[in-house]
């Protein structure tokens, strides 16, 4: 599998990544290790569905894959799960923002 | 190298299916065909489609592109066309073309015939009479560098970006590396992934190319009231972990592996043979779309899906791969590889040459789930009022 398997519960795409999948229905409480420290889920989370591995304040970029995948709308506490309740599309042209971000 | 056993065409690459396609020219004339389909032998298939007798300009180059791309499949070894008469999508022409591929071909009209069940009986002599001029033809060993592989995703979940999308991606890569091409489709789910596509494009060409048909597609949806924001990720995906367009694009765009962008080619073009990677620039109607690619001339499809799809089409063999644990155990008879085995931990590379191995097995005669089942969908993508518009605008 591509990118890490954490405590065989969690899989982390990549390095930059903010969230974990969910590779089993995960229960609250179920424990992550993720870099030295210990994630403890504070809801049961879906097989599939991500999970906050650090603080995501309100208008911080949502990380999977090592890309940005939307914009949190909330503040976000480790240990949460992540969806459309609080994760929105931050749109798609990906190129427009790469430009940007040469222009800056 | 790589191989399989195909069947030799007159003109192009080698079939992976030796049928004889009946194929209508409007909806008026899809139950006939599917009826001389029926009662003709198994190795005669139609493609009935929704399209109307006289659609607009740019609607009827599009279903003409992809009727004689149909006919000309490498699968096709002969085709009847079949319409009604009064149609403005032109019988004669597409036969032609098909003929053009050194294709027998006959046309019938139902008005000429004398009516329906004429027409059935007609048809069902000259479909055997087509069989009967290529029923001789045997497989023999080909190069995988005819292959024309089109890929396809649909039921999308978190497990699709993790495991069967980059697992067919894998397969994809090795194909590629033996000569062949590759596609995959549905611009719309490029949204939010195209700037990683357009940086691996060869050229200019292709990049610019690919940005505008994203742009298009974006627009095109607004035009219509829809945000793709808001209708992606569907229901669907949403319950199965998706959370925006972006994370659902960057899982689809896997599923055509790793190597250079060679082209983006229109809905229903042809498609290079040893093109290496090529995008084509469909809608995100998974059955639209697989046929675009059919018209193009892919003999084989993959097509991934994560909640579970069932879809086949007549006259490619589609090959269901799922990386979902509960849909590989739940549909398993409707899916042709497990791929949820990367969740336990099986590499993705292994997969791969699973996936690679099972392309080739079934590209050599081995009969898909859908096949199997005689699953086979087929529908002709419709250009809506404002493509319509758009496209008369640039004319």
């Amino acid at each position: 599998m591509k990118g890490e398997v954490l405590g065989d519960c969690g899989l982390h795409m990549a390095r930059a990544d903010n969230v974990v999948t969910a590779i089993a229905d995960l229960e609250a409480g179920t424990e992550i290790p993720s870099d030295g420290a210990t994630i403890e889920l504070v809801e049961d989370v879906p097989f599939g569905h991500k999970v906050a591995l650090v603080p995501i304040e309100a208008g911080d970029t949502v990380v999977k894959y090592g890309e940005p995948i939307g914009e949190a709308v909330e503040s976000i506490a480790p240990g949460e799960w992540v969806h459309t309740h609080n994760c929105e599309s931050a749109r798609g042209r990906g190129d427009r923002v790469v430009i940007e971000e040469e222009a800056a | 190298m790589a191989t399989f056993q195909g069947y030799q065409r007159p003109d192009g690459p080698a079939g992976v299916r030796n049928y004889v396609a009946v194929v209508p020219t409007s909806v008026a004339a899809s139950a006939v065909a599917e009826a001389v389909a029926d009662r003709a032998t198994e190795t005669v298939r139609s493609t009935p489609h929704q399209m109307g007798i006289d659609p607009p300009k740019a609607a009827r180059e599009q279903i003409e592109r992809t009727l004689a791309g149909v006919g000309r499949n490498p699968n096709v070894g002969a085709a009847l066309v079949v319409s009604l008469g009064p149609e403005t999508i032109d019988a004669d022409a597409i036969a032609d073309e098909i003929a053009g591929a050194g294709r027998d071909v006959e046309t019938l009209s139902i008005r000429e015939a004398g009516g329906t069940a004429a027409t059935v009986e007609a048809g069902v002599a000259l479909a055997r009479d087509l069989w009967d001029g290529i029923a001789d033809a045997r497989r023999e060993e080909r190069d995988a560098s005819e292959l024309v592989f089109g890929v396809e995703c649909g039921g999308s979940d978190a497990t699709s970006g993790i495991a069967a999308n980059p697992a067919v991606g894998a397969a994809c890569d090795r194909l590629v590396r033996d000569g062949g091409t590759a596609s995959f489709s549905e611009t719309p789910e490029f949204i939010g992934a195209e700037h990683i596509l357009a940086d691996r494009c060869v050229d200019e060409e292709a990049r610019e190319r690919l940005l505008e048909r994203v742009e298009r597609r974006e627009s095109a949806a607004q035009l219509m009231g829809v945000d793709l924001r808001g209708a992606q990720p569907t229901p669907g995906n949403q319950d199965g972990g998706l959370t925006t367009i972006e994370e659902k694009s960057l899982g689809a765009i896997s599923k055509g592996g790793t190597t250079p962008v060679r082209r983006i080619v229109d809905y229903a073009e042809s498609l290079p043979v040893g093109g290496g990677l090529v995008l084509m620039d469909t809608p995100g109607y998974d059955i639209e779309s697989v046929v675009g690619k059919v018209a193009g001339g892919a003999q084989i499809v993959a097509f991934t899906t994560g909640r579970g799809s069932t879809t086949g089409n007549p006259l490619a063999p589609v090959i269901k791969v799922t990386g979902n644990p509960k849909t590989a155990d739940r549909l398993a008879s409707n899916m042709d590889v497990d791929a949820s085995t990367i969740i336990d931990g099986e590499s993705i590379d292994a997969v791969g040459e699973r996936i690679y191995e099972t392309l080739l097995e079934v590209a050599s005669g081995a009969r898909t789930a859908a096949e199997q089942r005689r699953l086979e969908e087929f529908a002709i993508n419709e250009l809506q009022p404002n493509e319509l518009a758009e496209r008369r605008g640039e004319a």
